[in-house]
């Protein structure tokens, strides 16, 4: 039990009557990385704002390093680090200054706060910004600073909220490459994130959410093993004729509008059949991946 | 700060003091603009008054005395500069850091909480009053209207005003939904504390409702109070004053805190 970073049972959040977060529960340990998955409005945003204690629990119950977040939310908050959905650096600041500002929020003495500030720019790859406005920075050095800034007091819980959505590649990777570094410290990352990349690159374990409630949760390779195979078939314009193979074998398959998809988990003698008989082109097999597992749990349609 | 909802009194550590820090380090850079009004308002206005509109009211009787028209004006300026500074502070500027700039989301994040945030945002909007009416009495002493030692109360009074001002402005920034609503309680409030409160003409010409009705603006205590102390004649009945609005300024200090936890704590 002390053990857990974040011990959450039968979670809920609901917003005049309507449910953004509908009984969830989930464990994350020290030094993990864990991850939450889902699409837009899936209630990620309301489940970590729980967490860091911004928005009160409607009913449920959530611990956080072994306290009640009810109770103990000012000590819950000196020990985490949250970067939130949005930048919310402060623009009337220059880089330094927001650093050192967000520092004194939690007590730290001055000099401590230069030197960590210092040290934190040069983590995160922004010393030669230091005097810089926030409005002067492209989103991947705000996003940088963001967690630099979550990362001012030493946090023993790092909460990040989309850390990487709207960043080039490069960006992201530095931030992956960051976050990897972290995480090999030691520090306990929560992550909510779209990518599913990103979400097979850093988390340990993780949860896949939609409309507020937990769809699976596991580690990336096993949630993939378990829900769709190790390979995915895809074919472009499937012929009748392999329609009905497919149906007839009972393959674990989708059909989308002009693309069919079989999971299996012995895709190169499946693939040499289909591609041999059933199909002359368009016809590929690939290594399945959290993507897969996520729109087949999902489902495709928009959420907006 | 999820029990808030069943907590009723606000609370409230001496962390707040890091917004009034935060806030101050803005100012660092930006003193010039904010701080001309206060020290180039009254100059127009006593100017304007003294050497326009004196011409033809020169004087005017107070407390059953004549004293001159700047003179009776002179205090009253610094009481709508105390009210502006903090009401300017508390709705425009600090519905910016709130709604635009997400400020207020990024500091509940770490250990202060919503009601040291609020507390901290009213208190620098007293402070500003107070800077403000500093600069302006230096101003208005160049021009001899200011009595000592008794006007050296008049800056610990300021904060007191910025108190009442900046709390009731931040009632405002919880309910307006956007920024131009600001223009209503403006229109409907400030605006006419500004010409009905005794600051240009003495009260007892207005008919009787609306004496009564202005007895209810704190502007009209803070004249009051203000006025007194420039021309050093205390009364006693002044406690009154005093004690409304110190009344009023608790009162909408708490309705303020109440206000934004139902904003943003959600
Ligand atoms: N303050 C609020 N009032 C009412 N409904 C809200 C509020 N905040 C969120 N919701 C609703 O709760 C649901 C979950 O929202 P949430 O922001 O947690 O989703 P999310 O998973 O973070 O989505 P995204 O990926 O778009 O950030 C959505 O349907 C949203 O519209
Ligand atoms: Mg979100």
């Amino acid at each position: 039990m002390s053990e857990d970073l974040i011990f959450a049972k039968d979670l809920c959040k609901t917003y005049n009557g309507f449910k953004a977060v509908d009984g969830i529960s989930l464990r994350m340990s020290r030094g993990e990385c864990f991850g939450i998955l889902g699409p837009n409005g899936a209630g990620k945003t309301t489940t970590v704002r729980m967490i860091y204690g911004f928005s009160p629990v409607s009913s449920g119950t959530l611990k956080v390093f072994g306290m009640d977040i009810q109770k103990h939310a000012r000590l819950i908050k000196a020990k985490s680090g949250v970067c939130q959905q949005e930048n919310n650096l402060d623009p009337d600041l220059t880089v330094f200054q927001n650093l050192v500002t967000f520092a004194s929020y939690f007590d730290i003495p001055r000099v401590t706060a230069r030197q960590r500030t210092t040290e934190l720019l040069r983590f995160m790859q922004l010393e030669h910004k230091k005097k810089a406005k926030i409005l002067e920075l492209s989103g991947g050095m705000q996003r940088r600073l963001v967690i630099a800034r979550a990362l001012i007091n030493k946090p023993e819980l790092l909460i990040l909220d989309e850390p990487t959505t709207g960043l080039d590649p490069q960006s992201r990777h530095q931030v992956w490459a960051r976050l990897a570094e972290l995480r090999a410290q030691g520090l306990g990352i929560l992550l909510t994130t779209h990518y599913m990349e990103e979400a097979a690159h850093l988390c340990d374990r993780l949860v896949i959410m939609d409309h507020g409630r937990i769809l699976v949760e596991g580690a990336p390779l096993d949630l993939i093993h378990q829900n769709v195979g190790a390979n995915v078939i895809e074919i472009e314009s499937p012929s009748e004729s392999l329609l009905k193979f497919v149906k007839e074998s009972n393959l674990d398959h989708e059909k989308l509008s002009h693309r069919l998809l079989i999971y299996t988990r012995d895709g190169e003698t499946l693939f040499r059949k289909i591609s041999d008989d059933l199909c002359d082109r368009g016809c590929s097999l690939r290594m399945a991946t959290l993507e897969d597992v996520f729109l087949k749990l999902t489902g495709r349609e928009l959420r907006d | 700060m999820a029990v808030r909802e069943t907590n009723w009194l606000p609370d409230i550590s001496p962390r707040f003091l890091r917004i009034l820090q935060r806030n101050s380090q803005v100012l660092r850079r930006t003193w010039k603009v904010n701080f001309l009004p206060p020290v180039l308002e009254p100059v127009l206005y006593l100017l304007a008054f003294g050497a326009g509109l004196g011409l033809l009211v020169r004087e005017i009787s107070y407390q059953g005395k004549p004293v001159s028209y700047v003179a009776y004006i002179a205090p009253a300026l610094i009481a709508i500069n105390i009210m502006y500074n903090a009401f300017f502070e508390n709705t425009f500027a600090s519905y910016v850091r709130m709604y635009y700039q997400k400020t207020y989301d990024a500091i509940m994040a770490t250990p202060l909480n919503l009601d040291e945030i609020i507390t901290g945002e009213i208190v620098w909007g007293a402070v500003k009053s107070l800077i403000a009416t500093i600069l302006m009495m230096a101003v208005i002493s160049f021009f001899r209207l200011l009595v000592y030692p008794q006007a050296i109360l008049i800056v610990p009074l300021a904060f007191l005003g910025g108190l009442a001002f900046g709390s009731v402005a931040m009632c405002f920034t919880a309910l307006v939904p956007q920024i131009e609503v600001f223009n209503f309680p403006i229109f409907l409030f400030i605006t006419p504390m500004f010409l009905f409160s005794g600051t240009f003409f003495p009260l007892d010409t207005l008919p009787k409702w609306a004496q009564v009705l202005a007895q209810v603006l704190p502007l009209t205590h803070l004249v009051a109070l203000v006025r007194a102390l420039a021309m050093g004649k205390l009364q006693v009945q002044l406690l009154l004053s005093l004690l409304y609005l110190a009344v009023f300024s608790a009162a909408t200090f708490f309705l303020a805190i109440k206000l934004m936890r139902r904003r943003l704590i959600i």
